[in-house]
């Protein structure tokens, strides 16, 4: 038997390279050398260096601290993708919904995706600023102890920080989700607003499986946007450090790596970080995905 | 042929982009982290170096915070991209001074390539900070602060005070009842490990770790949980719960603003706080030393520096090294010294810089501007000198992190200071390992 074979052309290659390159010096080369980094006890100028196996991890996890840090960004990513795609949801099926005027609300909900997750941070920190914050201010009516003080309480630092992190994201998810609300066939909307005449329920049934595909991208774009890049919010919000018990997973690598110039442990802290977020994709694709249809 | 034509074209734009002006001038970088106004100052200190000779050219490159400017740094020295000249702060001192093929002390510096190297010009206070542990000076002392206590005057004048509180129980029995029976918070501080936890230990002439105060070498423990600290750190958590005393947070600013804001009547900062607080606020404010507790001492001694040093970096030429030198030597002449001082609040580091200070006058005008050298030119102890810990800008975080919980009412002063001895041993344990 004669095997088929096509001259391969060696163009298709030239036209992903650039990608692959992209991929290779801004990801894959900075994880090999974080998990190199990871077993040995460096000093930063790389004068000197040990192999030390597993120590870094062991001193990580001896950390009592660490497991509330994981448990904590656990919930705030949660929080951050939720809030953002239920937010998201809801401006886009309004703004959907609209015969006229759809125009006007569009840019003026998209544009917050123009704007870096640090700028993020200090809108926030201005807003909640105990001297000249808005929302502060409003929070806590002059002539009565404070209630609301994230710069002393961990639970309302989390939701300054969660507040600057969804802000941002909420636009990005609005603009995806209107952009598959208006790829539901018409037809298939008009013949079900003959069968049910309650426009949640509707919803429930119809839309939201229809949309299905774009949440469950979005879902896992989110999760790693609010484990990898709130980083900066954290920081700009809290630029001495967030009071006790509101550190990220992501921001103790930064300030251990960048500020304290400890290379061993934060790199096994961030391959710790990559595990765990790959870990949760992996969930996320097996059980999620197969409750969609594309 | 073309290709050649090119890579000399090539070349020399390279060459011209390199060489900024003054052709022929040995090129200096200076890589600091002072912005706004006091990076002004840097840029008008380095303008006028290049312009007292024309052998160098002296470049200042802002490079961020402390912390970037040093991450910077060490990024650059393993690109072998490493400045002549980098500015290297407190808590990174072990940093720096422990790596010894990346830094050249400015000590040999000076006695190899300039007039000579002599400890007993500078003030006491800058003198030992950033030596290694033979006692050799490695880094060249240059925005010196010490933590101070500002108050308010009208304040006091409101509560029927005259005088500040000299001593911590002099403030709990009568300053904090009195200022806060006059609708004020009595006080705030803005940086508890600098100033309530470091200088607190060489205001008392306190041992704050073993190996003197880790100067001996890098087998070094932490000795915060001791009683006068224990004692300390419970009556602020009761003075918190009383109404004498409010944190507002890690933030420098937050708790600055409040004594801005005349909401709170005594606050501690830096030395190097006073030029703002002069701009800011609106009402007249005195400048003293830090209190100390009776029960502890009775011969309270001087505060030590904060802030940061320049080092010299490894791995350049004796040509250029010559240039450090050089500005070395400009800048601890006694006018930009005095100059220096005036303009960002900064202590003065050289004795004659002092001197010059007092002979112009400067002191009679701005009594408040002397408080933080008097205070670091107070007789000192074995313990007052300094400290260079491994790993401390995350022994500063472990301590923020305990102090937090200890505000937040998590826990006990006792608790608090237990786990920072814990947290802040492990690092470095962990410090000296890595730096063997």
């Amino acid at each position: 038997m004669k095997r088929v074979t096509f001259s391969h052309s060696p163009i298709p290659y030239l036209f992903v390279l650039p990608q692959i390159a992209i991929i290779a010096v801004f990801f894959l080369w900075p994880s090999a050398e974080a998990i190199r980094l990871s077993f040995f006890l460096e000093d930063p100028w790389g004068l000197s260096n040990e192999f030390v196996w597993f120590e870094n991890y062991q001193t990580i996890f001896e950390d009592p601290e660490y497991v509330g840090t994981l448990i904590a960004t656990l919930i705030f990513s949660l929080s951050v993708t939720f809030l953002s795609l239920g937010l998201a949801m809801l401006l886009a099926v309004q703004v959907d919904g609209l015969l006229r005027g759809g125009g006007t609300y569009r840019p003026l909900i998209t544009w917050a995706y123009a704007i870096a997750p640090a700028v993020a941070g200090l809108v926030a920190r201005f807003l909640f600023s105990p001297q000249i914050g808005p929302i502060y201010a409003w929070l806590n009516p002059e002539g009565q102890p404070p209630w609301f003080e994230p710069n002393l309480d961990s639970i309302d630092a989390w939701v300054v920080v969660t507040s600057g992190a969804v802000w941002r994201q909420v636009s990005v998810n609005f603009i995806y989700l209107l952009a598959g609300l208006q790829s539901i066939p018409r037809a298939v909307l008009e013949a079900s607003r003959i069968d049910n005449p309650s426009g949640l329920g509707r919803f429930w049934s119809v839309t939201f499986p229809l949309l299905a595909p774009t949440l469950f991208f979005l879902m896992v774009i989110n999760f790693s946007y609010a484990f990898f890049e709130t980083f900066a919010i954290i920081d700009t919000v809290f630029p001495f450090g967030p009071p006790s018990g509101a550190a990220s997973l992501v921001y103790k690598v930064y300030v251990d790596g960048f500020k304290g110039a400890d290379l061993g442990g934060s790199s096994a802290q961030s391959v710790v970080l990559m595990l765990f977020v790959l870990a949760l994709t992996v969930v996320q694709f097996r059980y999620l995905e197969k409750k969609i249809h594309y | 042929m073309k290709f050649k034509s090119l890579m000399t074209s090539a070349l020399l734009g390279a060459s011209l982009v390199l060489t900024p002006s003054a052709w022929g001038a040995t090129e200096i970088q200076w890589w600091h982290a002072m912005e706004g106004a006091l990076g002004e100052t840097v840029n008008k200190i380095a303008k006028d170096f290049n312009a007292s000779q024309s052998e160098y050219q002296l470049t200042p490159v802002y490079k961020g915070g402390y912390e970037d400017t040093m991450t910077a740094g060490i990024a650059a020295f393993r690109a072998k991209q490493q400045p002549h000249i980098i500015q290297i702060f407190d808590a990174g001192a072990a940093t720096i001074i422990n790596a010894k093929g990346a830094v050249y002390p400015v000590q040999d510096l000076l006695s190899k390539h300039g007039v000579g190297f002599d400890a007993n010009n500078y003030i006491s206070g800058v003198r030992s900070f950033y030596a290694d542990s033979t006692g050799k000076m490695v880094g060249m002392p240059f925005n010196s602060s010490t933590p101070v206590m500002y108050y308010n005057k009208n304040a006091f004048q409101k509560a029927g005070l005259t005088l500040p509180p000299a001593t911590w129980e002099d403030f709990e029995m009568r300053v904090a009842p009195a200022l806060k029976a006059a609708g004020y918070v009595p006080m705030a501080q803005s940086h508890s490990p600098w100033i309530f936890s470091e200088n607190f230990h060489s205001r008392h002439n306190l041992p704050m770790a073993t190996n003197n105060n880790g100067f001996g070498g890098l087998e070094t423990k932490i000795l915060y949980n001791n009683p006068a600290m224990v004692t300390h750190w419970s009556k602020m958590k009761q003075w918190q719960d009383q109404g004498f005393y409010k944190y507002y947070g890690r933030a420098w600013g937050d708790n600055q603003a409040a004594f801005v804001n005349e909401e709170v009547a005594i606050w501690f900062g830096s030395s190097g706080s006073f030029g703002g607080l002069k701009n800011s606020a609106k009402f007249p404010f005195g400048t003293t030393y830090l209190p100390y507790w009776h029960g502890v001492t009775s011969k309270p001694t001087n505060t030590f520096i904060g802030g940061a040093a320049l080092f010299t970096m490894s791995g350049h030429s004796d040509a250029e090294y010559k240039g450090v030198a050089k500005f070395f030597e400009f800048l601890t002449k006694p006018d930009v010294q005095f100059f220096w001082h005036r303009e960002t609040g900064y202590v003065a580091i050289t004795n004659a810089a002092y001197e010059l200070a007092q002979r112009e006058g400067y002191y009679k005008e701005n009594p408040d501007a002397e408080v933080g050298i008097l205070q670091l030119n107070l007789p000192g102890g074995e313990h007052s000198k300094g400290y260079q810990l491994g790993f401390y800008v995350q022994v500063r975080e472990v301590m923020y992190e305990e102090y937090d919980k200890l505000f937040s009412g998590k826990q006990d002063a006792k608790t608090a200071l237990a786990n920072i001895e814990e947290g802040a041993n492990k690092l470095l344990v962990k410090f000296a390992r890595t730096y063997k």
